[in-house]
């Protein structure tokens, strides 16, 4: 297949959890999220009833992908960072090692300057956690091949069949 | 690419509706979030022009309930049908983990189907899959109409692989529960291989 899949293990999701709450207070920021290229939401921190992170998360996807789109149609390989400035609102996106996104929505508390730079701190840690995260994932598929058995691996037709019962 | 979350015990799957424009591959997801209870549905995104054409993508993320201790989640995305949108529809096809093709019955749009079956074909290669391993169902839809084909006229000309086919009639939801049933059933079959 294209990619492999985004396995997220307990110890790394904390990890990415603290990296972005810290990053929300040092930014001044209302909510931090980082989403995958894919659109898929991964860990979200911040005044999270006021939005529909899920959709919020599928955007911003769509977002960078077409954006990527248009780098590439002008011979730029990505751009790294999408700035979107509202009336009050504003949002900062950044690509962390080329498969993750970085979200923040600030308001006029915080300034485009101070986001970018604890951005860029938070991201090179971002970065480390998920090329650990993708080192252990390829221990583990080593370890399936051995006899490591998948949670999946006992889905039954009747399993699936009960998910549209209701 | 399902997204697996041990942490949060969720999985995450990505399903594609593909198919030509105007097809019904939107009314197939308005149909869905119509018929889902407020509990297991997001918000149903439509990119669209003003003239309800999709200019990038719909999204409809659904909560389908537990398997194995695993929430599941699948977000189902369509593509916009016209031919010029294929840029955007190589986009739509990143990630994805299940495709449904929305097949129009009516004869006059018997060619589209092929060109944009041929399309999806050459841009999931482009993304590094392959039509014949994704799993992949096959909907034929406005069987209400006077002018449909017959559908086993239809199946010589769209089936690829004996996939799952299913006849409907999406804006009465005909088969359209059918279609998401059968595509989630294979993608989720596939993570037991992985």
């Amino acid at each position: 297949m294209a990619s492999p899949d985004l396995i997220m293990y307990d110890e790394e999701f904390q990890l990415i959890k603290e990296i972005i709450s810290r990053l929300r207070v040092e930014a001044n920021a209302k909510i931090v999220f980082l989403v995958d290229k894919n659109g898929q939401q991964i860990a979200a921190n911040g005044d999270l009833e006021s939005v529909d992170t899920t959709s919020l998360a599928s955007l911003t996807a769509g977002n960078v992908a077409a954006t990527d789109g248009l780098a590439r149609l002008i011979g730029e390989k990505e751009f790294t960072i999408l700035f979107h400035e509202g009336e009050k609102d504003n949002i900062h996106i950044s690509i962390v090692g080329q498969r993750v996104i970085l979200v923040v929505i600030f308001d006029d508390r915080s300034s485009l300057g101070l986001v970018r730079l604890r951005v860029r701190k938070a991201s090179m840690e971002l970065e480390k956690v998920f090329q650990d995260l993708l080192k252990k994932v390829e221990l583990e598929k080593s370890n399936l091949a051995s006899g490591f058995e998948s949670p999946f691996a006992e889905i039954t037709d009747e399993d699936i069949d009960n998910l549209f019962s209701e | 690419m399902t997204f697996i979350n041990y942490a949060a015990r969720e999985i995450n799957c990505k399903i594609v509706f593909y198919g030509p424009g105007l097809g019904g591959k939107t009314t197939n997801l308005q149909y869905i979030y119509d018929r889902t209870n407020a509990n297991s549905k997001g918000k149903l995104i439509s990119l669209a022009t003003e003239t309800d054409r999709t200019l990038f993508f719909d999204f409809l993320p659904l909560d389908l309930g537990t398997v194995r201790g695993f929430r599941t989640r699948f977000h189902l995305y369509t593509v916009p049908g016209q031919v010029f949108y294929d840029a955007s529809r190589k986009l739509i096809l990143k990630g994805v983990d299940g495709v449904v093709f929305v097949a129009d019955s009516q004869r006059a749009r018997a060619e589209s189907n092929v060109e944009s079956l041929q399309n999806l074909d050459k841009n999931l290669k482009e993304q590094g899959y392959d039509l014949a391993v994704v799993p992949y169902v096959l909907q034929f839809n406005k069987r209400d109409l006077p002018t449909a084909m017959p559908a086993d006229e239809m199946y010589q000309q769209l089936n690829i692989k004996g996939e799952p086919t299913f006849e409907a009639v999406a804006p009465q939801g005909v088969g359209v529960f059918e279609t998401l049933k059968a595509v989630a059933k294979l993608v989720l079959l596939e993570l037991k291989k992985k």
